[in-house]
């Protein structure tokens, strides 16, 4: 079985880092013929990244990959395709508007002989795979007609004609509906008949009992361990997915708790597209003055939704009660929210949090503008004076106030947001992610200024996926896991495999 | 000192097009010795001033992240309105009556039409998410065929001397347009600087999801951009009326069109965001220098306008060049 003739592919030393962040230290994989290796670990633990230097999106900055014994270096994904590694993303990358076979044959459209698309054959052999793949779609629909779960099998199909030898899935299952996810175990079952060496990306280890032979287990860039499927328990792969040194990271300096600031009962979110499910059900909470209350969840646990919810972004969708400082609010919108006293930086500070074309003083004056205006004129003195207060006071490096945000590091730009909401005298901070993709100064800066707001009595929500992170700063936490909540935990009793227990789906010898 | 920065780096692009401006005045007063004199320097100013009272508010929508093909239709509308209700009245069948305008009731009219057709463009956009590509482009249409209606095709003509003087008027030196233009910069320049609309409209531009994520209303800040503009559409309809003495049913033809290139040539993104009206002052500067200068060197007009095309897309060029390196 473990002949090196089953080997298809083989990836070693893999290195790769981006401005601030080393995404990968030092990662290997092995991938055999007809088996399928379950690639686990915390996000932001490498395995997106692991996958993309695979797949050719991105090349590694050092290390070796292998296919067929034969070194090869990807520069881009169409070689990587060439070589037989197919990547199906969590994003599905169809083109709507056109047919099945039409997408399954993109790019590589069989040609008659005056070099025109021969319809005719790329229809047969769309059928023919699809029918391989026991999919009732019609090479004619288009692809927008489809259900997702069908639309996964066209990536499939896509992947068979192109001769892949190797697929990647990442997360194949968050938008799946469960009699879709038995189909989509069915084809790969098929697959690995085929000889097709598979790589499972997924948080739910329930969906791999039927199907993973092997497994690696991802931390911080590194392989923490890896293991024949079978023999692994759900509490060596916990300990794999968390095992890390805490004492490395900041002590949180605990503030003196005041009175409840925020109240949440019973907040749910229907599911946009499916009708009857749930993106959160039912979750209640409360943080008071001085608290930081942290919220940790795998990819898919709804840490996201919660906040958005919170802010007033899913006004029809959700429903449950939010009581801020005793009284009961309806928040309809993110002005709502603020009017209210809450205040959010978003998870994508440059897509979400940011006008990159604006000023950092213009940035950090944009959700308090109120304070320094006067008959309707903007101060210029006054706004100069109140964006300084805040700016120094988080200790913003930049050269000048008129200098465009987009030239500051991540770090400050998080800083700025930070000055942005506490310009408005919020009571209640919602942070999602605040220290993804920022250095580790920077970070600990974040952290002292935690300390300080929540000693003057600001509430504080941090939502992490990082643990370690939620660990150090929370002094109260609630675990999510497919947007219910599973735990509420204090600091001083919760450690990392038990909160780690809680937020991993079930499955695998689990209660 | 303004934390304005956005027209920070326009500064750049904007000294760009000062230069390109410098560069054609002192071409063309080498070629020309008509050129450079004051009468024709007014000439230009007046040249300039209905398509840059458009083009002012095309620069608030364009900074919104929108575009408006609507504006030309929109002129002509509210000039063929004002003249119509100054000229014969506005009956009213149900009651009976016939409600006069004085010319100062008549101009109000005009522009409370060009109001009406802005807001509505912002309130399709905004509330029924139509595209503003779309959304105006009905609107030009409409606003033309309820012009063709309303003056059965026909000019209105004869519409006295008070109404002229809107657009043949001559105040302490300057002709009329040019003051109404320069006032209307002013403004706007100011409120885009020194206002929260103006710093909003950046913002919205700028990045919608983080405009709405700050708490800004931006459905409202698009919604006064478009009315805005349609404001100063019957505005400028007025002036052209004025100067003709007439309201043209056809009138501004694709002014849309050199509004939208007048405010791509001052530097500002079609993209939203970024740009200023300062600069699409220097885009109609340009644009009528070009125009003015080609004019009195007896270039067929049928070149003026490839060499406008040429021009337009040296600037967008230009501009691209500009962002990769920085």
């Amino acid at each position: 079985m473990s002949d090196r003739e089953d080997i298809v592919l083989e990836a070693r030393h893999i290195a790769k880092a981006f401005p601030g962040v080393l995404a990968l230290e030092d990662a290997h994989l092995t991938l055999r013929r007809g088996r399928l290796m379950a690639l686990l670990g915390e996000n932001g633990a490498g395995k997106s990244t692991l996958m993309s230097i695979l797949a050719g999106a991105q090349p590694p900055d050092s290390g070796m990959l292998r296919v067929e014994g034969r070194e090869v270096r990807f520069t881009h994904p169409g070689e990587a395709r060439d070589a037989g590694i197919a990547m199906i993303h969590q994003e599905l990358s169809l083109v709507p508007h056109l047919t099945v076979a039409e997408n399954i044959f993109l790019g590589r459209e069989p040609l008659t002989r005056c070099r025109l698309v021969d319809r005719a054959a790329m229809r047969r052999r769309a059928a023919e795979l699809l029918k391989q793949l026991d999919l009732q779609a019609s090479p004619d629909a288009p692809v927008e007609t489809l259900r997702v779960g069908e639309q996964q099998g066209v990536e499939i199909a896509r992947a068979l004609s192109g001769q892949a030898r190797v697929i990647i899935m990442d997360e194949p299952t968050s938008a799946l509906s469960k009699h879709e996810i038995e189909v989509l175990q069915e084809l790969i079952l098929d697959l690995k008949r085929r000889g097709v060496a598979l790589v499972y990306i997924t948080h739910k280890l329930e969906e791999l009992d039927r199907i993973a032979d092997d497994a690696t287990v991802m931390r911080d860039g590194r392989v923490a361990g890896e293991a024949s499927f079978k023999d692994l328990t759900r509490e060596q792969i916990v300990r794999w997915m968390v095992g890390r040194d805490l004492s490395a990271w900041h002590a949180r300096t605990p503030a003196p708790l005041g009175d409840e600031a925020l109240r949440v009962t019973g907040i749910s979110l229907r599911h946009p597209e499916r009708p009857g499910d749930w993106l959160l059900r039912d979750i209640s909470f409360t943080v008071r003055r001085g608290e930081v209350l942290g919220i940790f969840g795998l990819m898919g646990a709804g840490r996201t939704e919660l906040l958005e919810v919170l802010f007033g972004l899913h006004p029809a969708a959700a429903s449950g009660e939010i009581c801020l400082g005793g009284r009961k609010v309806h928040i309809t919108s993110p002005a709502a929210a603020i009017a209210h006293g809450l205040a959010l930086a978003p998870e994508d500070r440059k897509r979400e949090g940011l006008v990159l074309e604006m000023s950092v003083g213009e940035n950090t004056s944009l959700a308090s503008m109120r304070q320094v205006t006067r008959f309707g004129w903007i101060r210029n003195r006054a706004e100069r004076r109140h964006v300084q207060r805040f700016l120094e006071r988080f200790r913003v490096k930049t050269p000048s106030l008129e200098q465009r945000i987009g030239h500051l590091s991540g770090g400050n730009q998080q800083k700025v947001i930070l000055g942005k909401w506490l310009a408005t005298r919020p009571q209640v901070l919602l942070l999602d992610e605040p220290t993804r993709g920022i250095d580790v100064n920077a970070k600990r800066e974040l952290y002292e200024l935690l300390d300080e707001l929540t000693a003057e009595g600001l509430a504080v929500v941090l939502v992490s996926s990082e643990l370690p992170e939620i660990l150090a700063m929370a002094d109260r936490l609630v675990v999510l896991c497919e947007g219910r909540k599973t735990a509420e935990l204090c600091r001083a009793d919760a450690t990392s495999e038990q909160v780690m227990q809680v937020a991993l789906p079930q499955g695998k010898e689990a209660a | 000192m303004s934390l304005t920065g956005p027209q920070g780096r326009p500064w750049l692009a904007r000294s760009q097009s000062l230069i390109a401006l410098a560069l054609m005045v002192l071409v063309m007063s080498v070629l020309s010795d008509k050129f450079l004199t004051p009468e024709n320097g007014w000439n230009i100013l007046r040249q300039i001033s209905v398509n840059l009272c458009l083009s002012i508010g095309m620069t608030l929508i364009i900074l919104s992240g929108g575009i408006d093909l609507s504006v030309g239709a929109i002129l002509a509308l509210a000039g063929a309105v004002a003249a119509g209700v100054l000229k014969h009245g506005l009956p009213l069948l149900r009651f009976d009556l016939l409600l006069q305008f004085t010319v100062f009731g008549a101009m109000l009219a005009g522009v409370l039409v060009g109001v009406a057709c802005g807001w509505f463009n912002g309130f399709v956009i905004t509330r029924f998410k139509l595209p503003p590509f779309v959304a105006t482009l009905g609107m030009f249409s409409i606003a033309r065929g309820l012009t063709m209606l309303w003056t059965g095709g026909f000019p209105i003509t004869g519409l006295g001397p008070e109404f002229g003087f809107l657009g043949t008027g001559i105040l302490l030196g300057a002709p009329m347009p040019v003051w109404i233009t320069a006032v209307l910069v002013a403004v706007f320049a100011l409120v885009m600087r020194k206002t929260p609309f103006g710093r909003h409209l950046y913002a919205v531009g700028g990045n919608e999801r983080a405009a709405l994520l700050t708490g800004l209303n931006v459905k409202r800040v698009k919604l006064l951009a478009y009315t805005l503009g349609g404001g100063l559409a019957g505005m400028a309809g007025l002036m052209v009326t004025a100067r003709l003495d007439s309201a043209q049913p056809n009138a501004g033809l694709g002014y849309e069109l050199d509004s939208i290139a007048a405010v791509v040539i001052g530097g500002t993104s079609l993209s939203g965001g970024r740009g200023s009206v300062l600069g699409t002052v220097l885009g109609c500067l340009i644009i009528g220098v070009l125009n003015n200068g080609l004019f009195l060197l007896n270039v067929s007009p049928f070149w003026q306008q490839v060499v406008k095309g040429f021009v337009i897309l040296a600037a967008v060029a230009i501009d691209k060049l500009n962002a990769r390196h920085t």
